[in-house]
C-alpha cells in the first residue's frame, strides 16, 4: 500500500514497550511475549485492555499471529490484520492500522510481536523455504544474500571491509548506552575482521543478534492521543516497496526498495532527509544502514561506506542511528521493525535516557524484509511537526 | 471400479509438465535451459507458466550456451565444522537473464565480480537432481555446451 490517502499526523503512537528480551525463560510462546508487551504498552498510554478494538500482528513462528493474540488476550476486535512480510510488517501494518483508525474501522489499535527464536533455535522458528533454483547451492540464508549485496556494493563503489565492520562498532557503541541491549562489550572494527567467517565479507559480528523478544505499540486518532498520559507521537507519513521475495530476482543488489518506500514516506510528511533528527535502519547485517543511508537520500548512491567511517553514525556523530544499538547490539529477535519503532517512540518522547538525541522532533524508521526484499519507511514526529 | 480421480482431475487440467519439471529435464541433459516470451523477445528466469509483467503465456524454451559473467560472489562457510568453504554467485547470463551458482575448480577466494565463466553440470546429489555449476571460462575442461 502506498502513502497516498493516508492523512498526515491524523494518527499518533501513544503507547510503546518491549516484552521480555534477550533469553527468555524455558518454554516462553510468541503469544507470552505479545501479551506481555501489549499490557505494557497499553500501561504506557494510559489505556485498558477493553479499550483495542484493532489489532495487528505478525510474527516467524506463527501463521495467523493476530488470531493468536487475540485468543489469548479473548479479543474480539472490530478488525485485525496479521500481514506477513518479513522484519518490515510492522512499518507496514502501521500503515494499515493508520488506515483503518483513519476510515473509522477501529478507534485503538495495537500492533506487536514475539519471537523465542533463541530457546527455540533459528532453524525451529524459521524454517526454510525449498526453491528449485537456489537451494542446491547451499546459500545461508539470509546472511549470504546480503553478502553478495556487500560483496557488488564493494566492487561497484570500493566500499571496503573496514567501513562496513564500522557500522557494527558504531552499533556497539550506541549499545553501551542501552541498559537493555543484550551486548555488554566494546568492539573495535578490528574485532569485527577477526570473528568467526560466516560469508564473506562478513563474519559473525556483521550479523543481527539470535535473540528472544518482542514488543507492542498502540495507535489511535490524534484527537484520542492529545488527553493520553504520554505525548503523542504522530504518523507524518510511510512509504513501501516490495522489490523482490529471492535474492536472485533483486535487479541491482545496490539499490533497495527503500529508494522507493523513502521517497514516498518523505513526500507524505513534507519533510526531506535534512529535517530527520534520528534514524533507525533496519541492520539485519552491516551492509543494511549502508545501502539504506543511500536509498533514502542521506547520501549520494555509492558513497554510503565513506559516509559512515570516522564514527558519523556513533554517538557524538553527525547523524544518529540505530540508537538503541540495533539489531547488531541491542536485540534481534527475527523480525525487528517492531523495535525500531519502540525506539523512535522513545526518543521523540525524550525518554532515551543516556542514549537521547537532544531536540528530537523527527525520527524516521526504516523496515527490512526477507533479503533486501520488502522496504517500508515511517516517519514520525512530536507535536511540534503537526 | 471406483472412478481413478487423480487421474481424472489431471487430465483435465492444463499443465502437463511443471516449469520446475522441465527444467530439470534440460540440467539432465547437461543444458542449461530458460523461457522466452515470443511476444517482446524477452528472456527471464526463474521458468514460471507466464512472463513476468506482461502475463503472456507465449513462451518458448531456450538452451543457453552457458557463458556469463559473475555478478557477486561470497564465500559461504559450512554450518557443519571442518566442511570445505564453498562459494555462491549470483551470475549475468549472456543471453539476459540472472541465476544463482556456484565457481568450482578454482578457490573460492578467488572468484571475483566481474569474471567469465562457463557452465558444467553437476550431476546432482541425493538431496538434487543435476543442477548447473560454473568454472572459469577460460578453463580447458568442462566446455559449456
Amino acid at each position: 500500500m502506498s502513502a497516498q490517502g493516508l492523512k498526515r499526523g491524523s494518527v499518533a503512537i501513544v503507547g510503546a514497550a518491549e516484552a521480555d528480551l534477550g533469553q527468555v525463560v524455558p518454554e516462553t510462546t510468541p503469544v507470552d511475549l505479545m501479551a506481555q508487551a501489549t499490557l505494557r504498552a497499553l500501561d504506557d498510554a494510559g489505556l485498558k485492555l477493553s479499550d483495542v478494538d484493532g489489532v495487528f500482528a505478525a510474527a516467524s513462528q506463527l501463521s495467523m499471529a493476530s488470531v493468536d493474540v487475540c485468543e489469548y488476550l479473548g479479543l474480539q476486535p472490530k478488525y485485525q490484520d496479521s500481514t506477513r512480510i518479513g522484519g518490515s510488517a510492522f512499518m507496514s501494518l502501521l500503515s494499515h492500522a493508520h488506515l483503518a483508525l483513519q476510515s473509522g474501522l477501529c478507534s485503538v489499535a495495537m500492533i506487536t510481536y514475539g519471537s523465542t527464536q533463541r530457546i527455540m533455535t533459528r532453524a525451529a522458528a524459521s524454517p526454510r523455504e525449498w526453491n528449485q533454483y537456489e537451494t542446491p547451492y547451499r546459500m545461508r540464508s539470509p546472511v549470504g544474500a546480503y553478502a553478495l549485496a556487500a560483496s557488488r556494493h564493494m566492487a561497484q563503489y570500493g566500499t571496503t571491509r573496514d567501513q562496513i565492520a564500522e557500522v557494527a562498532v558504531s552499533a556497539r557503541q550506541w549499545a553501551l548506552l542501552n541498559p537493555r541491549a543484550w551486548e555488554k562489550d566494546p568492539l573495535t572494527i578490528e574485532d569485527v575482521k577477526n570473528a568467526r567467517p560466516v560469508s564473506t565479507p562478513f563474519t559473525v559480528r556483521d550479523c543481527c543478534l539470535v535473540n528472544d523478544g518482542g514488543g507492542a505499540i498502540i495507535v489511535t486518532t490524534a484527537e484520542r492521543a492529545k488527553s493520553l498520559k504520554k505525548p503523542p507521537v504522530y504518523v507524518l507519513g510511510s512509504g513501501e516497496c516490495m522489490s523482490h521475495r529471492n535474492i536472485t530476482s533483486m535487479a541491482d543488489l545496490t539499490v533497495t526498495g527503500a529508494a522507493v518506500s523513502g521517497p514516498q514516506a518523505f513526500k507524505a510528511a513534507g519533510l526531506k532527509s535534512s529535517d530527520v533528527n534520528v534514524l533507525g535502519l533496519y541492520d539485519a547485517f552491516t551492509i543494511n544502514p549502508i545501502l539504506f543511508l543511500e536509498d533514502l537520500g542521506f547520501c549520494p548512491k555509492g558513497e554510503g561506506g565513506r559516509f559512515v567511517e570516522g564514527g558519523r553514525i556513533a554517538p557524538g556523530g553527525e547523524l544518529a542511528v540505530n540508537t538503541s544499538g540495533g539489531g547488531l547490539s541491542y536485540c534481534h529477535p527475527g523480525m525487528y521493525g517492531l523495535m525500531i519503532l519502540i525506539e523512535q517512540v522513545r526518543q521523540v518522547r525524550g525518554e532515551a535516557g543516556k542514549r537521547q538525541v537532544k531536540d528530537c522532533n523527527v525520527a524516521l524508521a526504516h523496515g527490512n524484509g526477507g533479503v533486501l526484499s520488502t522496504q517500508c519507511t515511517a516517519i514520525l514526529g512530536s507535536a511540534a511537526t503537526v | 471400479m471406483a472412478t481413478d480421480t487423480t487421474a481424472a482431475s489431471m487430465a483435465m487440467n492444463e499443465m502437463k509438465v511443471s516449469p520446475a519439471a522441465t527444467y530439470i529435464e534440460y540440467c539432465k541433459k547437461g543444458q542449461l535451459a530458460y523461457q522466452v516470451s515470443l511476444d517482446d523477445n524477452q528472456p527471464f528466469f526463474y521458468p514460471r507458466v507466464a512472463a513476468p509483467k506482461t502475463g503472456s503465456r507465449n513462451l518458448e524454451w531456450r538452451v543457453s550456451k552457458g557463458l556469463g559473467t559473475v555478478y557477486a560472489t561470497t564465500t559461504t562457510t559450512d554450518v557443519k565444522k571442518g566442511n570445505p568453504d564453498y562459494n555462491v554467485v549470483l551470475i549475468d547470463i549472456d543471453e539476459g537473464f540472472r541465476m544463482m551458482s556456484r565457481v568450482e575448480d578454482i578457490s573460492s577466494t578467488e572468484v571475483k565480480v566481474g569474471m567469465r565463466v562457463k557452465m558444467r553440470m553437476h550431476p546432482g546429489d541425493d538431496k538434487n537432481p543435476p543442477y548447473p555449476v560454473f568454472i572459469p571460462a577460460d578453463a580447458k575442461s568442462g566446455a559449456a555446451k
